[in-house]
C-alpha cells in the first residue's frame, strides 16, 4: 500500500524461516492519501487508545486483585456487595465518553455522505469475477480482470511482487478532483474496497450506491473485493492510478480514439474470415481468461454448479444457440452475457475454440460476422 | 442469592435414594431415545455439542491449512467455500447453542429447585430433532456441485440465484435448527415461570437463571425471523418469487435487514447465558456475593432490548441513508454501557475477595479479559467511518471469534469443570484441566490476536488466498489454529477420566459454592427436589 507511515515490522520472520517470500505488512490501518482516510485513520486511532486506557484500568485493577485478594495469603473475604453509587458512576462515565467519540464520528460520516459537485463520475459494476469501469459522459468503458498468472495461483510459478494485487486495465482517476464512484453489480453482491481512499461499498444487483474521493498525490492504489461473491472472491482485485489532471486528460483522449479505431476496425472484420488456427489461437486465450474459471480449463465445468462443455449438446447441435447464450448469458444462472464484455474477434474466436477443443470436433470456425449477425437479429 | 436452605442432606440423600428403585429407566440406547429426563437430555445436549464442536474445528483446521501459505496447495476455492460456510453454521448452531441448552437442561431445574424440566416430552423432541438437522446439513457436502458455499449468513442472491441445489437441504436443516431452539426456549420459559420452588422469589433466582430466561425469549422472537427469510431465499430459488431480486421489485439488502434482524439478538443469545455462568463462577472462586446482583439483571435486560435495535450495524457498506447509519451507529455504541456494567461488576466481585484459582476460575478469568478484549473490538467496529475500513476483513474475525471462542465457548468450558463434579461424582483431573487451559489460552491468542493486524493491514476475510504480505502472519495464525486444536484434546482426556472415577466430590463441592445445585449429593440422583426444598 503506498504511503503507508505506519511502523514497519517483520516480527514473524524472525519466528518463522518457513515463508521466504516476506513483503513487510502494516501493522496498523493505512492513513490512506485522502482527507477523508485520514479523518478516518484519526477516529480510528481515538478509539483504539480509549479502548487501552479503559482496558488498561480495569485490567489493572483486575490484576491488582488476582494479587491481593487471594486465599493462599490468607486474606479473610470482605462483606460488600452492592453500592448503588458506584453503580450510577460507571454507567454514566462511559456515557460521556461514548458521546465523545460520537460526535467527530457523525462529522466524518456526513462528510463521506456528501458526493455533490463532483468533477468526474464512474460507475463501476462488479460481476462474477472481474470490475467494469464506465466513464460517465464517454464512451469510455472496460472491464478490469486479475492479471496474476494462474500458474503463480497453483505454485508451479514463483509469485510476483502484486500477487493477486494486480490487473489488466486499472482504474485512472484524475488527482486534485472530486471523483464520484456509482457503484452496481450484474449478479451476486460486490464490494468495491480500496483502503487508501477509505471507500468501501457495496455493489448491489439493481441499486446504485455513490461513494466519492479526492485523491492529491499521484500514485497507484491496490484494493480488493469485500464481499463474499462466490468461488472466485479472492481473484478480484481493484487497482487505481492517480494521474495529474494533464495526464489523465492525455490518457483519456489516447483511449477515446482507440475505442473509436477498435470500432471501426470491427466492421472491417466482418468482411473478412480469420483462419482456423488464428481463430483457436486467439479463442484459448479468451477461454483461459474469462471461461476456464467457471467451465475449468479442460471444458469439464464443475457438476452440479458449472456445465461441462466438453460433449455440450448445445453446442453440438445448435449454433445459433451457442452464439446467444455467449452473447447474452442465460437469465437465472452466473452464465453472463459476454457480448458485452468482449469484442466481435474475441468472441467468434472463443466460439470457435468451444466447438473444437476436447473433442468438441465440429470442425466448424465462427467468424465475425456470423456473430455479429446473431447479435443484430436477435431472434432469427 | 439470598440465604437459602433446604430440607439437611441426610433426609435428601435418602428421599432421593428412594426413588431410585421407581425410575422406570430403561437401559442401553432406549434409556437415550426415550428419555424425558432433564439429565439425560442436558447430557446428550452437551455431548453432540462437543461432538459437533469437533467436526466444526476439523474444517476450522482445513481452513487454516489451505491459509498457511499463499497459493492453492490442498483445496478447491469452491471446497474453501463451503468449509468457511459449514464451519460457521455448526459451531453456531451445532455447538455454542446445544451446549448451553444442555447446560440449561442440567442446571436450571436443580438451581430453581425444581423436578425436572416443565415439558418433558417437548425436551425430549427438541433434542432428537438436532442430529438430524446436522446429518442433513453434514451429507448435503456431498451433493453434486457441493455444500452450501455462500458463507453462514448466505447473502441473496447468491445464496438464491447463484447457489447449488445444496441449498433446499440446508434450509431444510436450518427449519429443523430453528424447531429445536424454540422448543428448547418455550421449555426454560414455562419452567423458570411455572417451577420454582416455594420463596424462590424473581430476583433470588441465581444469575445463570435469569440469563437463560432472558435469552430464550430473544430465541422466541428471532427464531422464526430466520425461518421466514431461509424459506424466502427457498421460494426465491424454486418458486419464482423475488424477494431478493431487483428485477422482480425485490431488493438484496432486504435479505440483509431480516437476516441480520435475527442475526444480531443471536450473538446476544450466545453471550447472555455465559454472563450467568461466569456470574457463578467469581463469587464461588471469590468467597464474595456476585456485586450488583440487581444491576446485573438490569443490565442483561437492557442488551437484550439493544440487541433488536441495532442489526444494520453488519450492514454499514450495504449503503443506508446517512441518518439510518447515525441511528444505528449510536444504538450499538450504547450497548458498551451496561456490557461494561457487567464487567466493573465481576471485577468489584473479586475486589476483596478471598480468591483460589481452579480450573473454572481461570477459564472464567480468561474469559473476562479476552471477551473484554472482543467488546472493544466491538466498539471500534460500531464507529461507522472506521467500520468502512474493518468491514469484512480479519479485524471482524478476530472480533467475532474473541466474543464467540474465547467469550461463549470459554465460558460453556469453565461451566463444565465447574459443575462436572456434580454431574459424575467425581472431581476432574486438576491438573490436566490446567494443561487444557494454559495451552488454550496461549494458543487461542497466537489464533486470533494477529488477525486483527491481518485484518487492519487489509485482508478480507472468506478469501482462500491472499497477497503476499500477508503470508508470515497467516503462518503464524495457522499454527495457533493447529495447537488450539490439539489443545482440545486435552479437554476429553479429562472428561473421559472424569467420568470413569476420581476423587470422590462432596455435596458442595467448591468451598464457595452457593445454591440449590450444592446442596444435593454429587453426583445429582436421578432425580431431584421431587418434594420442593424450603427458600427462606
Amino acid at each position: 500500500m503506498a504511503k503507508t507511515s505506519s511502523i514497519r515490522w517483520t516480527l514473524p520472520t524472525l519466528l518463522l524461516a518457513a515463508s521466504a517470500n516476506a513483503a513487510a505488512m502494516p501493522l496498523n490501518m493505512t492513513r490512506g492519501v485522502t482527507e477523508i482516510s485520514q479523518e478516518v485513520y484519526s477516529l480510528h486511532m481515538l478509539i483504539f487508545w480509549i479502548c487501552c486506557v479503559i482496558g488498561a484500568v480495569v485490567f489493572g485493577i483486575m490484576f491488582v486483585s488476582i494479587l491481593l485478594h487471594r486465599k493462599a495469603r490468607g486474606v479473610q473475604p470482605a462483606q460488600f456487595h452492592e453500592s448503588t453509587k458506584i453503580e450510577i458512576l460507571w454507567t454514566a462515565i462511559p456515557v460521556v465518553i461514548l458521546i465523545g467519540m460520537a460526535i467527530p464520528a457523525s462529522k466524518t460520516l456526513i462528510a463521506m455522505d456528501d458526493t455533490s459537485a463532483a468533477d468526474v463520475t464512474v460507475q463501476i459494476t462488479g460481476s462474477q469475477w472481474k470490475w467494469h469501469y464506465k466513464y460517465l459522459g464517454s464512451d469510455l468503458e472496460y472491464f478490469s480482470v486479475l492479471a496474476t498468472p494462474r500458474e503463480q495461483i497453483t505454485n508451479r510459478f514463483a509469485k510476483g511482487e502484486n500477487y493477486l494485487l494486480e490487473v489488466d486495465r486499472p482504474l485512472i482517476i484524475p488527482t486534485g478532483q472530486k471523483v464520484r464512484f456509482l457503484m452496481t453489480s450484474d449478479d451476486v453482491i460486490h464490494s468495491w474496497w480500496v483502503p487508501a481512499f477509505a471507500i468501501k461499498k457495496d455493489a448491489n444487483p439493481g441499486f446504485i450506491n455513490e461513494a466519492w474521493t479526492r485523491v492529491e498525490e499521484p500514485g497507484i492504489y491496490r484494493g480488493q473485493c469485500a464481499e463474499l461473491c462466490g468461488k472466485d472472491h479472492a481473484y478480484m482485485p481493484i487497482v487505481v492510478i492517480a494521474k495529474s489532471p494533464d495526464d489523465y486528460a492525455a490518457w483519456k483522449a489516447g483511449e477515446e480514439t482507440r475505442i473509436a479505431q477498435e470500432k471501426a476496425a470491427e466492421q472491417e472484420l466482418l468482411a473478412m474470415n480469420m483462419d482456423m488456427s488464428e481463430l483457436m489461437a486467439n479463442g484459448e486465450r479468451t477461454y483461459i481468461a474469462y471461461c476456464a474459471a467457471c467451465h475449468q480449463p479442460n471444458g469439464a465445468g464443475l457438476p452440479g454448479i458449472f456445465p461441462s462443455l466438453a460433449g455440450s449438446q448445445l453446442i453440438l447441435n445448435d449454433k445459433t444457440a451457442h452464439i446467444d447464450i455467449v452473447l447474452n448469458g442465460k437469465a437465472g444462472t452466473s452464465m453472463q452475457a459476454f457480448g458485452r464484455q468482449l469484442s466481435l474477434k474475441e468472441l467468434a474466436s472463443v466460439l470457435t475454440y468451444t466447438r473444437n477443443a476436447w473433442g468438441n470436433d465440429t470442425g466448424e470456425a465462427i467468424q465475425a460476422a456470423d456473430v455479429y449477425k446473431v447479435q443484430q437479429g436477435e431472434g432469427e | 442469592m439470598s440465604v437459602v436452605t433446604t430440607e439437611p442432606h441426610d433426609h435428601e440423600s435418602q428421599h432421593d435414594h428412594e426413588h431410585e428403585h421407581h425410575d422406570h429407566k430403561p437401559g442401553g440406547i432406549k434409556r437415550w431415545l426415550y428419555t424425558t429426563n432433564h439429565k439425560d437430555i442436558g447430557t446428550m445436549y452437551l455431548v453432540f455439542a462437543l461432538i459437533m464442536f469437533f467436526i466444526g474445528g476439523t474444517m476450522a483446521m482445513i481452513i487454516r491449512l489451505e491459509l498457511f501459505q499463499p497459493g492453492m496447495q490442498f483445496v478447491e476455492p469452491h471446497f474453501f467455500n463451503q468449509m468457511t460456510t459449514v464451519h460457521g453454521l455448526i459451531m453456531v448452531f451445532g455447538a455454542v447453542m446445544p451446549a448451553f441448552t444442555g447446560l440449561a437442561n442440567w442446571m436450571i431445574p436443580m438451581m430453581i429447585g425444581a423436578p425436572d424440566m416443565a415439558l418433558p416430552r417437548m425436551n425430549n423432541w427438541s433434542f432428537w430433532i438436532l442430529p438430524f438437522a446436522f446429518l442433513i446439513l453434514l451429507l448435503s457436502l456431498f451433493m453434486p456441485g457441493g455444500g452450501p458455499s455462500f458463507g453462514w449468513t448466505f447473502y441473496a442472491p447468491l445464496s438464491t440465484t447463484y447457489s447449488g441445489d445444496s441449498t433446499a437441504l440446508f434450509v431444510f436443516s436450518v427449519h429443523i435448527m430453528g424447531i429445536s431452539s424454540i422448543m428448547g426456549a418455550i421449555n426454560v420459559i414455562v419452567t423458570i415461570w411455572n417451577m420454582r420452588a416455594p420463596g424462590m422469589t424473581w430476583m433470588k433466582m441465581p444469575l445463570f437463571v435469569w440469563t437463560w430466561f432472558i435469552t430464550a425469549f430473544l430465541l422466541i422472537m428471532v427464531m422464526p425471523v430466520l425461518a421466514g427469510v431461509v424459506t424466502m431465499v427457498l421460494t426465491d430459488k424454486y418458486f419464482g418469487t423475488s424477494f431478493f431480486d431487483a428485477a422482480g421489485g425485490g431488493d438484496p439488502v432486504l435479505f440483509q435487514h431480516i437476516f441480520w434482524f435475527f442475526g444480531h439478538p443471536e450473538v446476544y443469545i450466545m453471550i447472555l447465558p455465559a454472563f450467568g455462568i461466569v456470574s457463578a463462577i467469581i463469587p464461588t472462586f471469590a468467597r464474595k456475593k456476585l456485586f450488583g446482583y440487581a444491576s446485573m439483571v438490569y443490565a442483561t435486560a437492557s442488551i437484550a432490548i439493544l440487541s433488536f435495535l441495532v442489526w444494520a450495524h453488519h450492514m454499514f457498506t450495504t449503503g443506508m441513508p446517512v441518518f439510518a447509519t447515525l441511528f444505528f451507529m449510536y444504538a450499538t455504541m450504547l450497548i458498551a454501557v451496561p456490557t461494561g456494567v457487567k464487567v466493573f461488576n465481576w471485577v468489584a466481585t473479586m475486589w476483596r475477595g478471598a480468591m483460589t484459582f481452579e480450573v473454572p476460575m481461570m477459564f472464567a478469568l480468561a474469559f473476562i479479559v479476552l471477551f473484554t478484549i472482543g467488546g472493544f473490538s466491538g466498539l471500534m467496529l460500531a464507529i461507522t467511518p472506521a467500520d468502512f475500513q474493518y468491514h469484512d476483513t480479519y479485524f471482524v474475525v478476530a472480533h467475532f471469534h474473541y466474543v464467540l471462542v474465547t467469550g461463549a465457548i470459554f465460558s460453556i468450558v469453565a461451566a463444565v469443570y465447574y459443575w462436572l463434579p456434580k454431574w459424575t461424582g467425581f472431581m476432574y483431573d486438576e491438573s490436566l484441566g490446567r494443561w487444557h487451559f494454559w495451552c488454550s489460552l496461549i494458543s487461542v491468542n497466537l489464533l486470533f490476536f494477529p488477525m486483527h493486524f491481518v485484518g487492519l493491514a487489509g485482508m478480507p476475510r472468506r478469501i482462500p488466498d491472499y497477497a503476499l504480505q500477508f503470508a508470515d502472519f497467516n503462518a503464524f495464525i495457522s499454527i495457533g489454529g493447529f495447537l488450539f486444536g490439539l489443545s482440545q484434546l486435552i479437554f476429553v482426556w479429562v472428561l473421559i477420566k472424569c467420568a470413569r472415577g476420581g476423587v470422590q466430590a462432596t455435596d458442595q463441592v467448591w468451598e464457595g459454592a452457593e445454591g440449590l445445585e450444592w446442596e444435593v449429593p454429587s453426583p445429582a440422583p436421578y432425580h431431584t427436589f421431587e418434594t420442593p426444598p424450603v427458600i427462606k
